[in-house]
């Protein structure tokens, strides 16, 4: 019964979806409670766990006594590491940095030492949560304290011989990888020393230390997973960005074959990278289903999630930049320390390598050289946090870009005109040696001061100054650019990384006409169902109502790299796009047959495939019910239209844009209020404008987060100290504003999309926004840096003359020394006068 | 074991429940209403919000022998005969929620605020949510949902694209 229309005129062409701001399709359940959290289920026979965790940074575990937890209620079972063979696996490293990392192994539980405060030494299985919990605190564990790797810089210089503590004391060494790159060694630009040595002579060098202090990704949904073992596959549900990477590694490492493991990864609360992981949880949890034959759970507390679940960024940043007198840039010298904590999570180590691209940001000089050295210490292990590796530099850099700007004595904003690539410049090859497709900066930052209001809030930033307002304003100024889009597989490769960076999609055309498109993207919040159903009822020219997006479960998403780095909609969209391209393709020579045209005379638009010249047409849902009746096909057609497309992209992609931020800061309490926050992002083309802005503003918070609020405290014996949201400090309402945003509008040249990343754009630009104003407001007084967060304290103390206002208490003084193992030396502390 | 009897979205309820047991333990694992979240466990999240008497409360810091005799409301009893409330209402046509997880709790308080103060300011709103923890939406999208849901214009500046 294909509806072939002869005559009939055809349907009304559907409005445009890309660009859209459709509200979203994942929301119905989400705001009524139909939800379905890990937490959620519940299942026959189900068997719950507690851990029982390290109380000690580092200590030998002597004995380990569970006769009293053994006999509490519904308690069957108290697990140490000695009770499970090799079928339990291990944590897996997949991206050692260099072929000489050192990188200790990881048990999911620690055996005879534990190498952080929270790592998992036996675990209770009971018949309820709260049973399990109770019989947790009976496990009596005797522990010997060991001396602990803490500080990261005393941890870098650390020997054997010295007697300095090491994280795993086996491995003689807390250095795990010395990671270089050198534009005259890699023909991407000139030599920097010699670059340095000329500014020394005649020019600007600028010498600056900034700590990134360890953030905790936080999520609001604590970590949860079930397993069940009965039937022919084993069915993990865990709250992860990564079902597909998972599924890999529990077959990889535990024996299991990949084809009897089903991962599902269901409605999942937030990642921001810290749910990118293969967690000794996950291990434990999947091990003891198999062990007990009955489905097990595990949820995480709050407390918890805060010391287990990886945390991220911790470096310290060694940088000289050589500039002319008139203030371009001439070259920049980087130099990193980076905590990777007791164990080199999945992608912990490479976090940094991904900033190393991206410290010469925008800006055209010719030379560059980045190492960097990652360090073992027993602390909870780092990872991917929004951003991973990209705020870290972007910080570094625009930060470095406004002392120079000080320097030089002129606006922040011409110091970078007179740095940046113009538009007439893209492509660009940079000195990182990646090639920037497209971009605008003069655009967004026209458009950025518009809104802003620039030259009046200076203007009164002036007037202020000259009063001596006690209430100082300052502004603050990021024109950020970030590579994203993870990854061309190639490039990963020739950086070490252990898997590709394709994505795949299908398109399941049904009987009834609607459309199936199954991504390998899992989502945690970002809206694929929605995007993904514009992008097909666009290129298909379908209702987006018809189409409903699949993900998160590797049975049905078959093949799928998951969840991170901004790689969604501009590799999996483009997956999307081609697989949709491939059902019209497929489904050509059937119009043909039907309308007894030829296929050449045939035009496919707005969901129809027309005849050149008549009105004779037959509709794309169409076709698919005539493939599911398949009465009449061509000679040797299968009967579906159905399609599927894997996209490995050729670059990275990279969105920029200007961000400017105003901040009031009292001088005489040194507190911080941020007034206005203007952002104006060039993410390419957008396909939904109501969830970039989400995207943008959330971003915006957690990067304002890094640099007003958010730390990650050990205390001399290495506990976590902000081990609660009492301590933890996320921003509330409260502590935030409403936000400016626009866009300009360079598309991408590497998707058929024209779109780029946005869902790290936010957390990048801001953190060096924020701070920038609270050190531009404070210039007056002497103040070259402040050290994140900005507390009203820290800020006080600069005020009154005390550098970037003092660190946080078990942070070492902030200079390097040759036995940190970092080249040169730096004789000035950070925000010491030229 | 105690023996409690309350009104859950709008259904009679009995049960003999441990008197420790915490009033969103009792909404998720014996009622099944697992729409209301665990966020935290220092009761700072509010992430588990419902309507203890049409009031808000965070139900990880209320036992649930304490509601005995009471009536419940969860986000899944806050839409009347098939029809949102307009807080959920809100909250999707302004894209107030991305993962969801703080969601439930978010639009609980939002009601009661609501209630208290029919046309909040954008600093009355931002006080009035202050004890509910999202890492999504920075927010901004929050607070004009619940501009939006008062009846009143929402906050100027806005996304241009
Ligand atoms: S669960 Fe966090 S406040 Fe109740
Ligand atoms: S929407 Fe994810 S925590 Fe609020």
């Amino acid at each position: 019964m294909t509806a072939v229309e002869e005559s009939a005129s055809p349907a009304p062409a559907l409005e445009k979806e890309i660009g859209r701001d459709r509200r979203r399709k994942e929301d119905a359940r989400l705001i009524t409670g139909r939800t379905r959290w890990t937490d959620n289920i519940t299942l026959p026979g189900m068997l719950h766990l507690a851990m029982v965790r390290s109380p000690f940074a580092h200590a030998r575990i002597t004995g380990i006594d569970a006769t009293a937890a053994k006999q509490a209620t519904g308690i069957v079972d108290v697990v140490t590491a000695a009770d499970l063979d090799e079928s339990l696996g291990v944590c897996i490293n997949a991206w050692p940095i260099t072929p000489e990392q050192v990188t200790p192994g990881h048990a999911p539980i620690a055996s005879d030492r534990a190498a952080f405060a929270g790592e998992i030494v036996a675990v209770v299985v009971a018949r309820t949560a709260a049973e399990a919990r109770d019989a947790a605190e009976l496990v009596e564990v005797d522990y010997d304290e060991l001396p602990a790797a803490l500080d990261l810089k005393e941890a870098a210089a650390a020997t054997a011989e010295n007697g300095g503590a090491l994280a795993h004391p086996d491995l003689g060494t807390n250095k795990s990888a010395y990671w270089v790159f050198d534009s005259g060694q890699a023909g991407t630009g000139g030599d920097v020393e010699q670059a340095i040595a000329a500014a020394r002579t005649d020019g600007i060098v600028l010498e600056r230390e900034y700590r990134q202090q360890r953030l905790i990704p936080a999520f609001m949904e604590p970590r949860s997973t079930v397993v069940d073992p009965t039937g022919e596959q084993i069915t993990m549900w865990s709250a992860t960005q990564i079902p597909h990477i998972l599924r890999f590694a529990l077959a990889a490492t535990t024996g299991v074959p990949e084809s009897k493991i089903r991962v599902i990864a269901p409605d999942v609360g937030g990642g921001f990278g810290g749910k990118l992981q293969q967690t000794p949880e996950e291990m434990i949890v999947f091990a003891l289903a198999r062990r007990l034959g009955k489905p097990v759970k595990y949820t995480e507390t709050r407390s918890e999630s805060l010391m287990s679940a990886h945390h991220g960024r911790d470096q310290w940043q060694k940088l000289t930049l050589a500039a002319g007198r008139d203030g371009r840039v001439t070259g920049l010298k980087v130099e990193l320390l980076a905590d990777l904590g007791a164990y080199v999570a999945i992608v912990g180590g490479g976090v940094p390598v991904l900033g190393a691209f991206m410290f010469n940001a925008i800006y055209k000089f010719p030379a560059y050289h980045f190492a960097c050295q990652t360090v073992l210490t027993n602390k909870t292990w780092t990872d991917a946090y929004r951003g991973a590796g990209r705020p870290e530099a972007t910080f570094a850099i625009e930060r470095l870009m406004d002392e120079l700007a000080a320097e030089v004595g002129v606006d922040p904003l011409e110091i970078r005109q007179r740095n940046w690539i113009t538009h007439e410049e893209f492509p660009f090859t940079t000195v990182a040696g990646l090639e920037y497709d497209s971009g605008n900066y003069e655009a967004a930052t026209a458009r950025a001061k518009e809104m802003f209001g620039y030259d009046e809030l200076r203007a009164e930033q002036q007037r202020r100054r000259e009063s001596g307002d006690k209430v100082q304003l300052g502004i603050g100024v990021s024109t950020f650019t970030e590579m994203c889009g993870l990854a061309p597989s190639r490039v990963l490769g020739s950086l070490d990384y252990g898997a590709g960076g394709w994505e795949h999609a299908s398109i399941r055309m049904l009987a009834t006409g609607k459309v199936e498109v199954v991504t390998g993207a899992s989502a945690h919040g970002q809206g694929h169902e929605t995007a993904f159903s514009q992008i097909v009822a666009d290129r298909l020219g379908v209702p987006f109502e018809d189409v409903e997006v699949l993900h998160g479960d590797t049975q049905i998403a078959h093949k799928g790299l998951d969840t991170y780095g901004s790689r969604s909609l501009v590799v999996g969209g483009e997956a999307v796009v081609r697989a949709a391209d491939k059902v019209i393709e497929k489904a050509r020579p059937l119009a043909a047959h039907l309308l007894e045209a030829s296929v050449e005379d045939l035009e496919f638009k707005d969901g129809r495939f027309g005849v050149r010249g008549t009105d004779a047409g037959v509709a794309l849902q169409d076709l698919a019910t005539a493939t599911f009746a398949a009465h009449n096909l061509p000679d040797g057609m299968e009967p579906s239209i159905d399609a599927e497309a894997t996209f490995d992209p050729v670059n990275f992609n990279y969105p920029h844009g200007t961000h400017l931020c105003a901040v009031e800061v009292d001088t005489e309490t040194g507190k911080v209020t941020m007034r206005s926050y203007v952002a104006c992002d060039d993410i390419g083309v957008v396909i939904n404008p109501l969830i970039v802005a989400g995207q943008v503003h959330g971003g915006l918070v957690q990067g304002i987060a890094q640099a007003l609020f958010e730390e990650a405290v050990h205390d001399e014996g290495g506990t976590l100290v902000t081990g609660s949201f009492v301590d933890y400090l996320l921003p509330t309402a409260a502590d935030t504003i409403s936000f400016q945003i626009d866009h300009t509008t360079s598309p991408a040249t590497t998707n058929s999309l024209g779109a780029k990343g946005v869902g790290e754009a936010g957390t990048i630009a801001s953190t060096p926004a924020v701070v920038n104003a609270v050190v531009d407001a404070l210039r007056p007084y002497g103040v070259h840096d402040v050290a994140m967060p900005c507390t009203p304290e820290r800020v006080w103390r600069a005020i009154q003359g005390g550098g970037a206002g003092g660190e946080t208490p078990g942070a070492a003084a902030p200079h390097f020394d040759e036995s940190t193992g970092m080249s040169g030396t730096v004789d000035r502390t950070t925000g010491a006068d030229q | 074991m105690t023996r409690i009897n309350l009104v859950v979205d709008g259904m009679r309820v009995a049960d003999d429940i441990e008197p420790r047991m915490l009033l969103v333990q009792y909404l998720r694992e014996k009622l099944g209403k697992t729409g209301t979240v665990v966020g935290c466990d220092t009761s700072n999240c509010g992430a588990c919000t419902v309507h203890l008497d049409g009031r808000s409360v965070k139900s990880c810091n209320v036992l649930a022998v304490q509601a005995d005799g009471s009536e419940v409301t969860t986000i899944e009893g806050l839409a009347q005969n098939g029809q949102l409330h307009p807080v959920q209402e809100a909250f999707r046509e302004c894209h107030g929620l991305q993962c969801g997880f703080c969601t439930p709790g978010m639009i609980m308080q939002s009601v009661d605020l609501l209630k208290d103060n029919p046309k909040p300011t954008e600093e009355e709103i931002r006080l009035g949510i202050e004890g509910n923890l999202c890492r999504c939406t920075g927010y901004h999208n929050i607070v004009r949902a619940v501009q939006h849901a008062s009846g009143q214009p929402v906050a100027p500046n806005e996304v241009t694209a």
